[in-house]
């Protein structure tokens, strides 16, 4: 009987080492691993709508180049970016943003009414009116954002989304 | 099972001699006071790991170390804990180091054959001083620099190699940039290296003589 029920003196000390190690454990490991791994952890959404200015400002049939910067906060550093594109405004209703970022290499590409293409300096590459690739190295076409008009206000969605389609 | 892995291990480590040779020694009638010498191991080794983790967010510059510390404190989970030992730790270490001096020397264990034990220590002593002193830096607030000012002028005081020396602590005529990275090196890398060196001499010789008896009514 006394041997069912009790729990000898060593067997105890064994318990209670071993609980409070895993408690001592517990208490200086997490601290430690949450402490390394907390960047990871923190998601920076940035979505968001960019205004433009009004719509009536944009002229009908040739591309208008825009430009906006975002910041980020990583640790205690604040970090802006800038980006760029361009409004190509057919009507009221059939209004197309383009990013300027080449698909390339990321260079700014450039509208060039001589050529009637956007023009990226690095690698001589074209792109028509509306974004598709025309000539040069990049794989697919220019990325473009959502647009919305409210009160007559032009508004993109950042960040860019990449278009179908060469 | 585990007799057997251990047994294995140790016919070829020979654990078990290192432990009889350098740990299964008798100890004197001792007190409270001879365990301050651990203590102080424990702190050693405590701000070492503690000071490990705030390197991966300290960043010694003096652009960016006070707004590391702050993002350490109110933007990294854990931050304030980590950072809260390795402050106090600070402290403490440098209090209980001192503690253990004193009762080494109120048990006038510093005699023969243990004068190298108690020189060895006194180094110790100076290095627990000097991670104090480079680490208040670190942060590099208004209280770190002006601290670090004054405490280096006392440096430039001393006859003859004062400027000298003056200009060796801040690595130039100003507490600069370049006496933060210099500093932040010093606390890092050099002392810590030194104190670590020397703790294995000090354990060594504590090692080889055993401890000091404190007399009994016979002696
Ligand atoms: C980082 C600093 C130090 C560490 C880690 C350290 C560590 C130790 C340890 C573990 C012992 C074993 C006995 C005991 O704990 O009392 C010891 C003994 C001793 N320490 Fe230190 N110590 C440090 C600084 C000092 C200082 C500053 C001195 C004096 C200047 C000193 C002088 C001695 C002496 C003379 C003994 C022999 C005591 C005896 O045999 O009774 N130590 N030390
Ligand atoms: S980056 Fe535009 S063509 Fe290479």
């Amino acid at each position: 009987m006394a041997s069912s029920h009790r729990i000898s003196r060593r067997d105890f000390a064994k318990f209670v080492t071993a609980a409070l190690s895993t408690i001592m454990g517990a208490a200086m490991g997490i601290p430690v691993i949450a402490y390394l791994i907390d960047p990871a952890l923190k998601v920076q959404s940035s979505e968001a709508w960019i205004p433009l200015g009004p719509l009536d400002g944009f002229p009908e049939g040739t591309p208008k180049s825009f430009s906006f910067t975002r910041s980020n906060i990583n640790g205690w550093e604040k970090t802006v970016n800038s980006y760029g594109g361009f409004i190509v405004k057919k009507s009221d209703s059939d209004i197309l943003a383009l990013s300027n970022r080449c698909t390339h290499l990321s260079c700014s590409v450039n509208w060039s009414e001589e050529d009637n293409a956007y023009t990226c300096p690095c690698h001589e590459a074209y792109f028509d009116m509306d974004g598709g690739v025309l000539d040069g190295p990049p794989p697919h076409a220019l990325d473009h954002f959502e647009t919305k008009v409210e009160e007559g206000d032009l508004y993109i969605l950042f960040p860019a989304v990449p278009s179908h389609g060469g | 099972m585990f007799k057997n892995i251990y047994a294995w291990l140790d016919e070829r480590l020979g654990f078990d001699d290192l432990y009889k040779g350098l740990l299964d020694r008798p100890e004197p009638h001792g007190n409270w006071w001879n365990t301050l010498g651990s203590a102080s191991l424990f702190l050693f080794v405590m701000q070492g790991v503690t000071g490990i983790f705030l390197t991966v967010y300290y960043t010694p510059s003096p652009d960016h170390a006070y707004d590391s510390i702050q993002y350490i404190m109110n933007g990294v989970a854990f931050g304030w804990l980590i950072r809260g030992i390795h402050h106090w730790g600070a402290s403490l270490m440098v209090l209980v180091v001192f503690i253990h001096m004193l009762r080494t020397f109120f048990s006038a264990s510093y005699k023969y054959p243990r004068e190298l034990t108690w020189i060895v220590g006194s180094l110790l002593f100076l290095l627990t001083l000097g991670m104090g002193f480079t680490g208040y830096l670190l942060p590099f607030n208004q209280r770190a620099y002006w601290a670090t000012v004054v405490a280096t002028n006392i440096g430039g005081v001393v006859p003859g190699a004062g400027p000298f020396i003056l200009r060796a602590l801040r690595g130039g005529t100003d507490v600069s940039a370049l006496t933060l990275s210099r500093f932040f090196s010093a606390h890092i890398w050099m002392l810590p290296a030194a104190l670590a060196a020397l703790i294995g001499v000090h354990l060594y010789l504590i090692m080889r003589h055993g401890e000091s008896a404190y007399p009994d009514a016979d002696d």
